[in-house]
């Protein structure tokens, strides 16, 4: 495909670095040449000089011929623009980024009347992601599949953990049900585990379940922390807004500490159920003071990638169960898992995966649909659920007696509302959703888990 | 410095051209030549083998910095040069590994200045490889590797840049595969277009397929001691068509390709580029009208040398050391002249000509208003100053490089237009100079000392200084 980025920032950049991965033709656009060059030095994608709401600029990185246009830049209203130029100019279709919360309430009608095929916000999809977190506050990061019908569930294992010095085939009979692990990842290595694996202290491992049984799950392995009830928000940007909206909602009772006067009387106006604090957030004796030691949940959503880290290190000592800090900029994962900050969110990656997931189901002539894409691990494996549109080598075969490649875990297939974790004498059907973990990176159809 | 990936990639090159290395030796077959075929096969198969080895240790990551690719780029040249060398030296046909060297560098980097006193008395095998390093080094080997292996990914982009000419190298399409491939779409399409063409006017298939690709890749080795002088007129006007259409920048033919003429006419580096052959041109034919016998002929002359020249190709159809001094210096002024950046060709590239003469207008105007703020605009677009900036510097660390040379060459005693114009046709990548290497001259008179300065001359002109000498400092050596 032809794809148009416009803006060369954090998101832009992690968009060419995995679209142009998956054997697309890149055009980014941006008036900040550096910006520019610092894309096109280190990736294959062109640059074009220029601002993307001109429509002379938009036909040089050439609108006419594009499959996609992508608006990244850091205004809303260029992207809309950009989009709504993009979409008159040539026949692609348009993503804009939009984060300003008031925009964000009429965004079907912005969506329906200025012809836009998705607007995203990236601090919208940060704060859900959050708020599922709160759900389950063992998990490291959880990936929702057939409308959230089916979780994967990323935890990391402890010691305490029974599933700790456990073979994965003794799982089922410690369990007294079956649950699929179809992934672990252990320091840098991502293995997908066969039967004899075992399990070691601070593996995180994933497993697929549905929502009713993951909570059986973790009570049975030893993870005994129950609902959130209380949470601490340190930073009162757009995230704290939408997250703490969607706390409060869910009866979660909610605080946050902010150092602006005039963004904590906004909160205020708009949050009248949440305790707003004004303060600095990296005042250790404030946070005590304000009962960080008894929080269920801790997110720290500052500026600054560095505050936030330290700060979920201090609420984690201090015995929050759950310490979550925003990561904008810094790309150490590595050196996260060290310190094992596992609940790092990083809503570039988010914003970029939901994009990714686009541009794959744009792939209309393939036999079925990416429905749902999540990165783990730096991509080093992904997540993805198909929606299978037609009969091909897949379907009507029992699992077993497909040559898959290595490294795949068909996870689990959701038919007609029935949720089946498939065995080697299952067969995928069309009409199917199926969930697949693999370690390979760019699959678009369900036909590639084929050898 | 990510050593391993550098000399992965330099197996990648050995191994291409290993495969190179089979066509003169299906030449040699052709022409009963089995023993000169032999020699060809065997060197393959070493080089094959070399590469495979070098390859064997896998890079952990592709990481590919600018360092990285140029020095890649340059120790690939050496090291494809190095090998190409070898059947010259092993067929005995150039009994000395110096000469034999200088006569591949020539080639690779499109030079076309030979060392052989006697050329028809090579092998058609030879003859054919001798022929046919312009056409691999014209377009770039390491071009030709990115069009059909996309080992690199978009780190590719610092090979291109290393290799490709012109202050500054940009893609026609957003990936370098693709671009690659187009560029070498457009390069074979001149070939064949060219090669017919010669052999309507009257050139065997052999003469017509090395001709071409001396010209095509602007390089200059003829297969005949007299290079193109013997031949018809209308061969000779074929192959001045075809010079100057190789030294137009590629996007042109790009644009065609795609319809958008008005774009394809209006880049002013190839105006002038056409301005200048038939200024010249003109000037010349007037000059030696008076050493032909009719106008046709002198137009024929003049337009054959300055599109020669100009074009850093290099073959020759008179011996132009006998002109008039004004027709000589106008030919030395378009040696420095050069093509048109992202061409075949060599020399300084007439687009870097004309950012420094927007640069000196910029300057005069800065004198009259010094609070003046003005950018340099080239065909509707701002030149950023990174780019007037690495042209400065180009322009310095060019003159630097030949000077030098010239008085490491004057050694050899010979008189300066010599020494001069020899090391100007050598950097330039041109061929024959003025003097005792004119058209009818060549460089077997130089001690093996000034070989490996001009050979050294050669790989900084081709790949425009800067990856030659990188390599040469010792920080680029260092892995912090």
């Amino acid at each position: 495909m032809n794809i148009i980025i416009v803006g060369c920032g954090k998101v832009g950049h992690t968009l060419v670095q995995q679209l142009g991965g998956e054997n697309h033709d890149i055009v980014v656009v941006d008036l900040n040449p550096d910006r520019v060059h610092s894309i096109t030095d280190e990736l294959d994608a062109q640059g074009i000089i220029g601002n993307g709401v001109s429509y002379q600029t938009l036909k040089e990185a050439g609108v006419e011929n594009a499959d996609l246009l992508i608006a990244v830049t850091a205004s809303d209203e260029q992207n809309l623009l950009c989009c709504c130029i993009a979409r008159q100019a040539g026949h692609c279709k348009t993503i804009a980024r939009v984060r300003n919360p008031l925009y964000n309430e009429e965004i079907s009608f912005l969506r329906d009347k200025l012809g836009l095929d998705m607007v995203i916000n990236p601090e919208l999809l940060t704060a859900n992601e959050i708020a599922r977190l709160f759900q389950f506050p063992s998990a490291v990061k959880i990936d929702t599949f057939s409308k959230g019908r089916i979780e994967l569930i990323h935890f990391r294992v402890t010691k305490e953990c029974a599933l700790c010095g456990m073979e994965l085939m003794n799982l089922k009979n410690t369990l007294g049900f079956n649950v699929l692990i179809p992934l672990v990842t252990r320091g840098e290595d991502v293995i997908i585990p066969r039967g004899n694996f075992v399990f070691e202290e601070n593996d995180v491992a994933s497993v697929v379940t549905t929502s009713r049984t993951a909570s059986m799950f973790f009570r049975k392995i030893g993870f005994t922390s129950g609902r959130t009830r209380t949470a601490m928000l340190v930073g009162g940007g757009t995230i704290s807004y939408y997250l703490a909206k969607r706390l409060l909602a869910a009866g979660i009772n909610t605080k946050i500490v902010e150092i602006d006067e005039k963004v904590c009387t906004e909160l205020s106006e708009k949050l009248p159920g949440a305790t707003i604090i004004k303060g600095d957030g990296t005042d250790e004796k404030l946070l005590l003071q304000e009962g960080l030691e008894s929080a269920d949940g801790f997110v720290a959503l500052t500026g600054l990638d560095e505050e936030n880290i330290l700060l979920s290190l201090l609420a984690r000592r201090l015995g929050s169960p759950k310490a979550v800090s925003k990561i904008n900029r810094i790309n150490f994962n590595s050196l996260l898992s060290d310190i094992k900050l596992d609940t790092a969110i990083f809503p570039r990656l988010l914003t970029a995966d939901v994009i990714i997931k686009y541009a794959r189901s744009m792939n209309d002539s393939l036999g079925s649909n990416v429905e749902n894409l999540y990165r783990l691990e730096d991509g080093k494996a992904e997540a993805l659920e198909f929606y299978v549109k037609e009969a091909s080598d897949v379907t009507d075969t029992p699992i077993a007696k497909l040559k898959l490649k290595n490294d795949i875990n068909i996870c689990s297939i959701t038919r007609d509302d029935k949720i089946i974790f498939p065995t080697g004498s299952d067969e995928i059907k069309v009409g199917d959703y199926v969930v697949i973990v693999v370690k390979h990176q760019g699959m678009n159809d369900i036909s590639d888990i084929l050898q | 410095m990510n050593f391993i990936m550098v000399t992965y990639i330099i197996g990648w090159i050995l191994q291409i051209e290993s495969a190179f290395l089979l066509l003169p030796a299906i030449v040699g077959f052709f022409y009963g030549e089995a023993d000169k075929s032999l020699v060809y096969i065997i060197t393959a198969l070493g080089s094959f083998l070399v590469g495979f080895l070098i390859k064997l240790k896998k890079p952990k990551t592709h990481d590919l910095y600018t360092r990285e690719g140029f020095a890649t780029v340059a120790i690939g040249w050496i090291a494809m040069s190095a090998v190409g060398a070898v059947p010259f030296r092993a067929t005995g046909e150039i009994p000395h590994y110096i000469d034999a060297l200088f006569e591949t560098v020539s080639g690779f980097t499109t030079t076309g200045g030979s060392i052989l006193n006697d050329v028809e008395a090579l092998s058609h095998a030879t003859l054919f490889w001798r022929s046919f390093t312009h056409w691999i080094g014209g377009m770039g080997v390491f071009v030709f590797i990115m069009a059909i292996f996309p080992i690199m990914g978009g780190y590719s982009i610092n090979l291109m840049r290393a290799e490709s000419t012109g202050p500054s190298v940009g893609k026609l399409v957003p990936r370098v595969q693709n671009t690659a491939k187009i560029l070498y779409a457009i390069y074979m399409g001149l070939t064949i277009v060219g090669c017919i063409v010669y052999m309507i006017c009257g050139m065997s298939f052999f003469e017509a397929i090395t001709t071409i690709f001396g010209t095509v890749g602007t390089g200059g080795y003829g297969i005949l001691n007299t290079s193109i002088t013997t031949y018809s007129p209308a061969v000779q006007w074929a192959i001045t068509i075809f010079m100057i259409l190789s030294g137009i920048n590629y996007s042109v033919y790009f644009c065609l390709l795609r319809r958008q003429f008005k774009e394809a006419f209006s880049i002013s580096e190839v105006k002038w580029y056409i301005g200048i052959i038939l200024v010249s041109t003109a000037i010349i034919a007037f000059n030696i009208r008076e050493l032909y016998s009719g106008a046709g002929e002198s137009i024929r002359q003049a337009a054959f040398q300055v599109g020669s020249i100009i074009t850093t190709t290099g073959f020759s159809t008179t011996d132009f050391d006998l002109w008039p001094s004004l027709s000589k210096t106008i030919l030395v002024i378009l040696m420095f002249c050069g093509a048109c950046s992202g061409s075949t060709g060599g020399g300084m590239k007439i687009s870097r000509w004309l950012i420094m003469g927007k640069t000196i207008f910029k300057e005069l105007s800065t004198i009259i208003h010094p609070r003046q703020v003005k950018k340099i605009h080239m065909d509707g677009h701002v030149v950023e100053h990174e780019t007037v900036r690495a042209t400065n510097v180009y322009l310095a660390s060019y003159f630097f490089i030949m000077l030098l040379s010239v008085l490491l060459i004057s050694l050899d005693n010979f008189d300066f237009t010599t020494n001069f114009t020899g090391v100007v046709a050598m950097i330039n990548n041109i061929g024959p100079g003025i003097g005792l290497v004119g058209p009818t001259g060549n460089y077997s008179i130089f001690s093996n000392f000034s070989k490996i300065v001009l050979i050294f001359d050669m790989l900084a002109g081709r790949l425009e200084i800067f990856p030659m000498l990188i390599i040469l400092k010792p920080a680029c050596w260092k892995k912090y």
